[in-house]
């Protein structure tokens, strides 16, 4: 058995609360894109009330998914491998309780601010200027909490998991930070100090890599400790993650002028961003063959262990989506699927196929752990949940595969005379089917959300108290 | 681009092409293993160990295929900073070209119909023609006067025989090709609430409305004196200047007694873009045949 010396009592309180707040604003953020989705499929589902409206809706929705819950889920996971694979007790325990308790005020203050109809315009950072402060001191508090318990690690060497998390939150910090500068008119109205075509090019340097550190390297350090952890194998190939680690966030940094193909921005930066997109194809595999392959010699423990499931089925949304999306970057490609519900159903294919299914099996995985329980209240409910949770992203993503196609095709169909063939509500009309399709696959995937939630408090409240064998082992 | 941007985006760009393939290529070199192992590295983290596996075989191809592609890719199109690319390609020259072949292929459609007048394009055996008119007004009119043509709150309606600007053929082109921009001026600061509500009255009496005799009859002496020089006389418009009619019930703001009061009082301001720059000639003249078809059935 271990000593206390040997195993440091680590600081699990803020994981708790960053655990819990990801499956509250999972719900929450889930249940506001269900809503934008009924909208488009009803729309007197607005009632005519300006902060219920799409408009004002869709960026709660996108920042309520992207920053409160995988932005909760990225926080407790980095607090809780940071200090398990450094085998150290979290640095800076104030400034820790800081970054949570600040997260929370700038999830509050967007939930307030985005449907009062503040914003600064730009996808992904719609947020007014004096919530980018907080976020700017929140997230340099979040890296020098990290980085200093890398510093105290007790390990030789830093874990492949905590360099994913370190360029993660590194990048984030320097990408929030120049994207949002901006000239203030008042308390909730700026300007972007960056002109025309080169604003765009910020924006979507940021919106690409916002999806590249965010939402890929991030839930990578994430995939590096639990998909081992819970399959109990060792990782596949360290020299495949070193290069594919160097690799991915070397050609990330160039991919963000895709969004902006057949635009004003310049044709040189169109297809550099082209090239390096296709480049990146193999990096970001790297990271899901690591993972899949890593499952050898345990692949029976799929039958058995809904958990493992979500992580490999994770892995494999992540696959795809990571195939996709150098595909989508091509030109000839892009023509077709630009501007349609493909692009929306490739962001879906990664956000609920690869960012909540891992986040979710990995909080699955920790809450035993984090609260001395011997394992979750139902294991039965985690099934019934990988399931919705499945069922909910195959739906949402064939809808919008459907619809992106069908309206690529008609917006570009043109009649003998030359004249378009559709009208714009033409197209529109014939989304509806797909629209109706992608709620359901939305409300699938809420549903199992609900189950969690149920499940996460039943363990926590009542669930056996017989404390897991590693949670016993770090708490002396 | 000056040269030392240019230069500064070819050596970046080359430096993270050239260090991801010397990375890919120096780790595959330096292999322990060639085959599958079952030898971890020694350090565990929190009990996760690490094999030092090779680089699968397919994926290191991938990789390699991809920065090829890349790299010719690069010499063939723009990308290195002011390198144009071997082939001489730009966005503009693409547009430039597919812009000249569909001139080429569907002016000869175009043109059998701009021989025609509005007017012989009505005759039986030329609905194609007017087919055509249909959609480019559905792609370029609905927006505003709606997909069957019959106009929204502000916007005239083009089915029914009321014009604001006339509508035999060639003001219909005029409308369209040059836009209109209504104006009708405010006037509640210069007869005052009661005034406004007055010659409100008067309005709605020309089109048959039971109104307050005593209220109209005062609003009457008032339109003379104001509304007569663009309205005329008597009330029923003048298409030179597109003042309506107001005694035949067509309404373009709405005819209730407050909503034609508001009118009164703020004025309004239609605008009909112009769209000679937007659409050619002949599908302009389409366009007008179709628009002139909905009211001469």
């Amino acid at each position: 058995m271990s000593t206390a010396t040997e195993h440091p009592t680590y600081n699990y309180k803020v994981v708790r609360q960053f655990a819990i707040m990801t499956v509250v604003w999972g719900i929450v953020g889930m249940a506001v894109g269900v809503l934008i989705a009924a909208q488009l499929v009803w729309p007197a589902l607005n009632f005519d009330i300006p902060w219920l409206t799409y408009g004002r809706l869709r960026p709660l929705h996108t920042n309520a998914v992207i920053f409160a819950f995988g932005g909760c889920a990225l926080f407790a996971t980095s607090y809780y491998v940071v200090q398990r694979t450094c085998q150290t007790r979290l640095f800076g325990g104030g400034l820790a309780a800081f970054t949570f308790w600040g997260w929370q005020a700038i999830i509050v203050l967007a939930a307030i601010s985005l449907p009062m109809g503040w914003t600064s315009g730009k996808e992904y950072a719609e947020l007014e200027w004096p919530i980018d402060l907080l976020i700017a001191v929140v997230w340099v508090s979040y890296a020098i909490v990290f980085l200093g318990t890398v510093k105290l690690r007790k390990t030789s060497h830093i874990y492949v998991g905590n360099w994913f998390y370190m360029a993660f939150i590194i990048t984030v910090a320097v990408l929030h930070i120049v994207n949002s500068a901006a000239l203030p008119v008042s308390l909730t109205k700026s300007y972007s100090v960056y002109p025309g075509a080169v604003d765009a090019m910020v924006q979507w340097w940021y919106g690409h890599n916002a999806v590249g550190f965010f939402l890929t390297a991030g839930f990578l350090g994430m995939m590096y400790y639990f998909v081992p952890k819970q399959a109990e194998r060792p990782i596949f190939s360290y020299r495949l993650s070193i290069v594919h680690f160097w690799a991915l966030i070397a050609t990330y940094m160039w991919a963000g002028g895709h969004h902006l193909h057949y635009t004003a921005l310049p044709d040189w930066t169109q297809s550099l961003a082209m090239v390096m997109s296709l480049i990146l194809l193999a990096p970001s595999w790297g990271g899901m063959i690591n993972g899949m392959m890593t499952l050898s010699g345990a692949w029976h423990k799929l039958r058995t262990d809904p958990v493992l499931r979500f992580l490999v089925v994770s892995l494999s949304f992540y696959g795809m989506s990571t195939f996709e999306g150098p595909m989508m970057s091509i030109k000839t490609v892009n023509a077709l699927s630009h501007y349609t519900d493909w692009t929306v159903g490739h962001v879906h294919a990664g956000a609920l196929g690869w960012v909540a299914m891992i986040s979710i099996g990995a909080v699955y995985h920790m809450i035993p752990r984090l609260f001395g329980k011997a394992q979750m209240y139902s294991v039965g409910l985690i099934n019934t949940h990988f399931w919705l949770a499945t069922i909910g992203t195959v739906l949402y993503i064939c809808a919008m595969w459907v619809n992106g196609i069908l309206q690529g095709l008609m917006w570009r169909a043109v009649n003998e005379d030359g004249t378009l063939t559709y009208s714009f509500v033409e197209a529109l009309e014939a989304s509806h089917p797909g629209y109706f399709v992608r709620w359901l696959g939305g409300m699938f995937f809420l549903t199992g959300m609900v189950l969690m939630a149920f499940n996460v408090w039943q363990t926590v409240r009542k669930g056996s108290t017989a404390p897991a064998a590693d949670a016993a082992a770090q708490a002396a | 681009m000056s040269a030392f941007w240019s230069a500064w985006v070819i050596v970046i760009t080359a430096a993270v092409i050239g260090g991801c393939t010397w990375l890919l290529l120096a780790t595959r070199k330096s292999e322990t293993y060639k085959e599958a192992t079952d030898e971890t590295l020694g350090h565990e983290f929190d009990g996760i160990a690490e094999y030092d596996n090779p680089l699968p075989r397919w994926w290191f191809q991938m990789f390699l295929a991809t920065v090829i592609f890349g790299v010719a890719y690069l010499a063939l199109y723009p990308g290195l900073g002011n390198f144009q690319g071997l082939l001489g390609w730009s966005s503009t020259g693409q547009w430039e070209e597919e812009m000249a072949h569909a001139e080429e292929q569907y002016k000869p459609v175009f043109a059998k119909y701009a021989a025609m007048s509005v007017e012989d394009l009505q005759q039986p055996g030329n609905e194609a023609g007017l087919k055509m008119g249909q959609r480019m007004f559905a792609n370029n009119c609905s927006l505003c006067h709606g997909s069957t043509a019959t106009g929204a709150y502000g916007f005239p309606n083009l089915t029914d025989d009321d014009w604001l600007y006339g509508g035999d053929a060639a003001t219909i082109k005029a409308t369209i090709t040059n836009g209109r921009n209504g104006g009708m001026p405010p006037w509640g600061a210069v007869l005052g609430e009661e005034g406004v509500r007055d010659v409100a009255s008067y309005v709605l009496s020309l089109s048959g409305q039971q109104v307050d005799s005593e209220s109209a009859a005062k609003g009457k002496t008032q339109f003379q004196a104001l509304c007569t020089a663009c309205h005329g006389a008597d009330g029923t418009g003048m298409h030179a200047l597109g003042a309506p009619n107001l005694t035949d019930n067509v309404w373009l703001y709405g005819g209730s007694f407050e909503k034609v009061a508001h009118t009164i009082r703020n004025g309004r301001n239609g605008v009909m873009p112009a769209h000679k720059s937007l659409l050619n000639e002949d599908k302009i003249h389409l366009i007008t045949a179709y628009v002139y078809s909905l009211s001469n059935k």
